[in-house]
């Protein structure tokens, strides 16, 4: 009966596969998995327990996300789903996958590079090009058109991006 | 747990009505990268507040954040004067910028430490974030300030007005020995020290003189609830809609 609901047995791997589906609004090629949000998974009496790790801490996209996430993961038969703000873990961007920093750049933003835990000025300022991958590159402001994002520009093929900026 | 609520309080109200003031420059920003720069700041800094009022409404059993934000008194606001003042020109609100961020990436430092436990998470996560708005004021400080001449006495005057403000960051509170021995918080004091020294190094980089305090009393208050003549108007426009219909779901 734990985990049996309407006859069949949902995994947690089934779960993980549902949040692939689940997108950043502001970002919609990248999903909650890519961008390491997802945390602790549990599943009793056919309720599932989804813990979620905020990104900034004035992300708008949040309840949002929680909302979404609960649809998707109801969907594969639970009764209940919880969706739970994980603060015990404190999000970096150390923890976008590769896969999600691929489709980052696919997208057109640049990717923040991997960070000790303490990011530094150069961290911030250089970013490698998207469009073409050339590091010959400046950035022009701290903040961009989300709260995650930077603006830089590329010499060498003359063109404005946004970048994920480190955190 | 009196001595932390007050400590959580005044940090939220600096964070809240700053996040507001810089909102204000939304639309009107000097050119479009710094009405991004501004608003994005504000949205953080609100999102600083929330999460600083959250920890009080779940841990010390509290009314929630949008209770706490929208529907106190102004003598019940803990924040200090610095953050009140009108956003004036753009050297005023650099001016300002820089000396409540410096003193707010400090005090989160120190939090770190904290034994408030979600306390001291929460400042490990905002001091990342504060890292941008720290880099945003000194990068304009240094340009202005060695800029042209206009712009060097702009920026001077701007600080020979929020410089003695934003001494009243660091006004102490009736819980400060219990802060320190209960090892939540080091301090006002060692908050203040560090702040200094910081400042007026970036000041002299930007060939800036730190302003003289001739009278120690202006901008303090604002932790004990008595403020400056510019909160009761804030407060009046930022809850305008709040008040239009309560408890209504938006």
């Amino acid at each position: 009966m734990v985990t049996e609901v309407e006859n069949k047995i949902i995994s947690k791997e089934e779960i993980l596969e549902a949040l692939h589906h689940v997108m950043d609004p502001e970002i919609p090629t990248l999903s909650v998995i890519d961008l390491g949000m997802i945390g602790e998974i549990s599943i009793e009496d056919a309720i599932a327990r989804v813990n979620l790790i905020p990104t900034f801490t004035a992300c708008p996209a949040i309840k949002f996300l929680q909302q979404k996430i609960r649809e998707k993961v109801l969907a594969l038969g639970f009764i209940n789903v919880e969706v739970i703000r994980d603060d015990s873990i404190t999000w970096n961007t150390n923890r976008i996958s590769e896969l999600g920093k691929k489709k980052l750049e696919q997208f057109g933003l640049g990717i923040p590079q991997r960070h000790g835990g303490n990011f530094s000025l150069e961290d911030i300022e250089n970013s490698s090009c998207p469009h073409c991958g050339s590091i010959n590159t400046t950035m022009n402001s701290l903040f961009g058109s989300t709260l995650c994002r930077s603006i830089h520009y590329c010499f060498d093929c003359r063109q404005s991006f946004e970048r994920f900026k480190p955190l | 747990m009196q001595a932390a609520k007050e400590l959580l309080f005044k940090m939220a109200d600096d964070a809240l009505i700053i996040g507001h003031r810089h909102s204000e420059w939304t639309g009107l920003g000097p050119i479009l990268e710094e009405d991004i720069a501004l608003s994005s700041m504000a949205q953080d800094k609100i999102g600083h507040a929330f999460a600083l009022f959250t920890i009080s409404h779940e841990h010390f059993n509290d009314h929630d954040a949008d209770t706490l934000a929208f529907q106190r008194n102004e003598n019940e606001f803990k924040c200090c004067h610095l953050v009140e003042y009108p956003i004036g020109e753009y050297d005023f609100t650099i001016a300002r910028q820089f000396l409540f961020d410096h003193a707010e990436i400090l005090r989160y430092e120190l939090l770190a430490q904290s034994t408030i436990e979600p306390l001291a998470r929460l400042a490990k996560k905002i001091h990342g974030e504060l890292k941008y708005h720290v880099l945003h004021a000194n990068s304009w400080i240094k340009r202005l300030g060695s800029g042209t001449d206009e712009s060097h006495a702009r920026m001077q005057a701007a600080f020979n007005i929020t410089y003695p403000l934003a001494l009243g960051i660091f006004e102490e509170g009736p819980f400060e020995v219990e802060l320190k021995d209960r090892k939540i918080f080091a301090g006002e004091e060692v908050l203040h020290r560090i702040w200094e020294e910081n400042v007026c190094e970036l000041l002299e980089q930007a060939h800036l003189k730190v302003p003289e305090v001739k009278n120690p009393s202006i901008g303090m208050g604002g932790r004990s609830g008595y403020h400056s003549e510019f909160l009761p108007a804030l407060l009046e426009e930022m809850t305008q809609v709040f008040r239009l219909e309560l408890g209504v779901e938006w």
